[in-house]
């Protein structure tokens, strides 16, 4: 059961991204290929960052304890769509140019936020290795409970890059909140203890 | 990860657009004489890439074709009609680049009405055919240059500003000119939903100093790549500012007005930090939220299209435009 589940998250993240490049390649998907896959790209690492924090409320909601089985995974995805995004941005808008891309990081505060937000993701992915995890003990929670951190500096990184829209980053906003506030105890406890 | 480069202008077979068979006529067309360019109307190159997406050319719009005079062939090569109908920063139609495609499609361009009016001797108005006919219509082959940083190189065809300005003969109180984009909340969603619109305070305006008016350069559109605009591109008519950032280049218009003080405009509204009224190409003028100093040029090719290019001052129009500048500081009027 739970491998069969895990095969179809595979399928449900890779696939998109298989066809996101076939097209961008090919040159079907727009005028302008570069802003569409890092649009895409973009929006699905924090789409699948906010379902990885909704997976535990909803294993409680809908008593169904192998969703929590799949943080780990889909947290990884979320971490490989981000990457997918960043080297978006570094081999195909900026192409290469290194040192556009370091300015853009100290000047454009969407990019710095966006790259906190990129750092913490890192960090979280590297300590899901089981190995690491059992050697860091009590200080693995602690370090992540970052992901709302993170998750909060991506909002703020999608509203901070739109020109005029406030919509969308405002219902990406309040699904976030809400979600945070599913597990208000629990961060008053990190937060405050 | 291994990046095969390919030079932007090595075109593989499957990337032969409309634009080289466009271009490819219109040298035959020139060598031969003629000037009428409605025959240089080709249809796009079978099996083309572009053709998956090209909703505008299966559109109802109707289309027709434009006789003008021919421009000299541009040394760039152009942006693919298919991108320069479907790659559209109009939010009236909606936000993302690809909305104003699928939703203008039932704009209603005739009758239109377009007022030249204020301090001028003999206001004006333009009926739709009158669009077309009042002033000779020629070619002009611009590069277009995004405030977001890409840009297009784009075969627009239409007349000069300043000859429709002259002819409502402007008083000498005239210093600035100031144009208005249709207020219809019906035919544009933007303007009904501040959701679908962006927040933005309808109608959009936009201004120029006279002396910038009056620069040859400055052009209104009736056409691009030989046929009437696309509705998404600001059909019936639009400005066409080369030196400026595209915002300047308000889409169909319908009043232009002679006045004496510096008017207001929709982005510097909007954003005051981010968008002046100048709005020159800069290199040197950031961006709050991104560099100026380079540019992605859109033309065919998909993703490893190697198309960064140096954003040059005024556009690469230095040489027409720079004077108008002389002793400006235009760090700060930006
Ligand atoms: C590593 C540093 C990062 C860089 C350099 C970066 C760069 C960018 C750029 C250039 C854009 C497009 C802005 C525009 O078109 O005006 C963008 C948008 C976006 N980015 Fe990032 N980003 C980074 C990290 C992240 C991370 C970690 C996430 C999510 C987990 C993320 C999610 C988004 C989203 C949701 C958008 C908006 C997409 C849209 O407008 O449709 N970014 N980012």
């Amino acid at each position: 059961m739970l491998t069969s589940v895990k095969i179809i998250v595979h399928l449900a993240a890779l696939l998109p991204l298989v066809w996101l490049y076939y097209g961008a390649i090919n040159d079907t998907l727009g005028a302008d290929p570069v802003e569409y896959v890092i649009h895409f790209t973009g929006t699905g690492a924090l789409n699948i960052l906010l379902l990885t924090l909704a997976l535990s409320p909803a294993a409680k909601f809908f008593k169904k304890p192998v969703l929590i089985k799949l943080r780990r995974l889909v947290g990884l995805w979320a971490f490989t769509y981000a990457i997918f995004h960043l080297l978006n941005f570094i081999f195909f808008e900026l192409q290469f140019d290194w040192r556009l891309l370091v300015s853009e990081i100290v000047k454009r505060p969407y990019i710095t936020v966006g790259m906190m937000a990129f750092l913490i993701l890192s960090l979280l992915a590297f300590t899901s290795i089981n190995r690491i995890k059992r050697k860091m003990g009590k200080n693995w929670q602690q370090l992540h409970n970052w992901v709302y951190i993170a998750a909060i500096a991506v909002v703020i990184h999608f509203y901070w890059s739109i020109k005029s829209d406030i919509y969308q980053p405002a219902l990406y906003a309040l699904i976030l909140l809400w979600l945070l506030s599913l597990r208000r105890s629990r961060i008053k406890v990190w937060l405050f203890k | 990860m291994l990046i095969k480069s390919k030079k932007p202008y090595q075109l593989s077979e499957a990337q032969v657009t409309d634009e080289q068979v466009y271009i490819n006529r219109r040298q035959l067309l020139k060598s031969m004489g003629y000037i009428g360019a409605g025959s240089l109307l080709a249809k796009p190159a079978s099996a083309s890439p572009l053709d998956f997406w090209n909703s505008a050319e299966k559109s109802k719009f109707q289309y027709r074709k434009l006789d003008f005079k021919i421009s000299e062939v541009s040394q760039e090569q152009l942006t693919p009609e298919a991108k320069v109908a479907s790659h559209n920063n109009f939010y009236e139609f909606g936000l993302d680049k690809s909305d104003p495609a699928k939703n203008a499609q039932d704009f209603k361009v005739n009758p239109w009405q377009l007022s030249i009016s204020g301090l001028v001797n003999k206001p004006l108005t333009l009926d739709y055919d009158d669009l077309f006919k009042r002033v000779p219509l020629e070619e002009r082959i611009y590069r277009l240059r995004c405030v977001e940083a890409w840009s297009m190189v784009i075969p627009w065809v239409g007349f000069s500003l300043a000859e429709l300005i002259k002819k409502a003969d402007p008083k000498s109180k005239a210093k600035y000119v100031a144009f208005e984009t249709l207020h219809d909340p019906k035919q544009m969603p933007g303007q009904r939903s501040r959701r679908i619109g962006g927040g933005i305070d309808y109608p959009y305006v936009e201004g120029l100093r006279i002396d910038e008016a009056m620069n040859p350069l400055a052009f209104l559109s009736v056409g691009l790549y030989g046929k009437t605009l696309p509705p998404q591109n600001g059909a019936p008519i639009r400005l066409v500012v080369p030196w400026k950032y595209g915002f300047k280049s308000i889409k169909s218009i319908v009043s232009i007005k002679l006045v004496d003080k510096m008017p207001p405009t929709t982005w510097n509204l909007l954003a005051p930090r981010e968008y002046g009224f100048y709005a020159n190409v800069n290199p040197d003028v950031a961006h709050p939220r991104w560099s100026q100093a380079s540019e992605r040029r859109i033309t065919s090719g998909g993703l490893f299209a190697r198309n960064r290019i140096p954003t040059l001052p005024f556009n690469g129009y230095g040489n027409e435009v720079a004077h108008l500048y002389k002793n400006m500081d235009l760090k700060r009027f930006y």
